[in-house]
């Protein structure tokens, strides 16, 4: 038998990671991704999150959280779909493989990966989730000032030459 | 390549459960279960069957108490205790069961709770008990309203029949699900043994 662990209180049961926040993840997958490939993207971030889930983290950021995983792993996915050679006679599988994304969006993605975690987080949120700024800040646990500046420090890093 | 669209996000979580639990990654799985007097949510750990919360406990409660108490590794997904207890659970209100054998992981339940609940799951089918006579078997026969507290707190509700306990003078007594549930559960039972 595993030995009673002993977990923070207030840990929140994955169970209700995935209720409260797996929808806005597949809705991430699928705009990153598209349709085909986002369940295979989805499975990979959760399992992913799943695999690292103690508890511990700080109970309001799940959100921002799962969807840096996520972006994680969409941008590994463009990048091994970038790798593959594709057979010529596996035409029809292609609606299966991660679909192609500009060269500009590859780069710009990788970039967002980049960014320090408090600025990415606050960019997801703000951007792929359209939290207000206030929400952003409640869901990192910071003050509204603070989640207004990393978005904006996050998108001066991104506008400013690589 | 799946059949099902992505969009269809219920079926994306069920096998999302499904895998989290292949890989090793799940400590405890949860299911909801119908029955006659409200659904139930069935927990259960690699040992066996670890809760049973009945409908008035808040299930968002009975999550976070297991999250801090056992895990937060729990997600809905396929169990074979689950599914034996589903089975069991069925048959029992049918009236076409009277012992439960789904396995069992008792870790909820320590020192003189889990007596008064071992004791209490020696009740057979059909019979009922006092508090004070629950208390005596666990070994404190004084110990009755402690009794009362185990039996309140009981983790694997209807599976250990805290329903067959009722106050010394034959009054129902409390119950986790109602009185009207306790009252049901009984004269089913009552009705199966005449």
């Amino acid at each position: 038998m595993r030995p009673v662990r002993r977990p923070t209180d207030g840990a929140p049961p994955f169970e209700t990671l995935v209720r409260d926040h797996g929808p806005a993840v597949l809705r991430f997958c699928i705009a990153r991704v598209g349709s085909h490939a986002a369940e295979d993207c989805f499975q990979q971030t959760m399992l992913s999150a799943l695999r690292g889930y103690d508890g511990l983290r700080r109970a309001g950021s799940a959100r921002a959280w799962l969807l840096t995983i996520a972006a994680r792993v969409a941008l590994d996915m463009h990048r091994a779909a970038a790798r593959a050679p594709i057979p010529v006679d596996a035409i029809e599988d292609l609606a299966g493989t991660v679909e192609p994304e500009p060269v500009a969006d590859r780069h710009l993605w990788a970039r967002v990966d980049a960014l320090a975690p408090k600025q990415r987080e606050a960019l997801l949120l703000r951007f792929v989730d359209d939290l207000p700024h206030a929400e952003v800040a409640r869901a990192m646990d910071t003050s509204e000032a603070a989640a207004r500046r990393n978005v904006h420090d996050a998108l001066r890093r991104l506008r400013s030459a690589p | 390549m799946n059949a099902t669209p992505a969009t269809d996000f219920a079926a994306v979580r069920a096998r999302l459960g499904a895998r989290a639990r292949e890989e090793g990654l799940l400590d405890i799985a949860i299911a909801r279960h119908d029955a006659p007097d409200g659904p139930l949510l069935l927990a259960a750990t690699e040992v066996g069957l670890v809760r049973v919360a009945l409908a008035p406990e808040p299930e968002d409660a009975v999550l976070q108490r297991l999250a801090e108490t056992i895990s937060p590794r729990i997600m809905r997904a396929p169990h074979p205790a689950l599914e034996t207890a589903r089975r069991e659970l069925d048959a029992y209100f049918a009236g076409a069961l009277t012992t439960f054998t789904v396995p069992l992981d008792r870790r909820l339940s320590r020192g003189f709770r889990r007596a008064v609940l071992d004791a209490t799951a020696a009740i057979p089918y059909g019979a009922t008990a006092s508090y004070a006579q629950v208390a005596a078997a666990a070994g404190n026969p004084r110990a009755a309203r402690a009794a009362g507290t185990a039996l309140a707190t009981n983790p694997l509700p209807i599976i250990v029949p805290c329903h067959r306990v009722l106050r010394s003078g034959g009054e129902i007594g409390d119950y986790l699900g109602g009185t009207p549930m306790k009252e049901h559960l009984l004269a089913m039972e009552a009705a199966v043994t005449r």
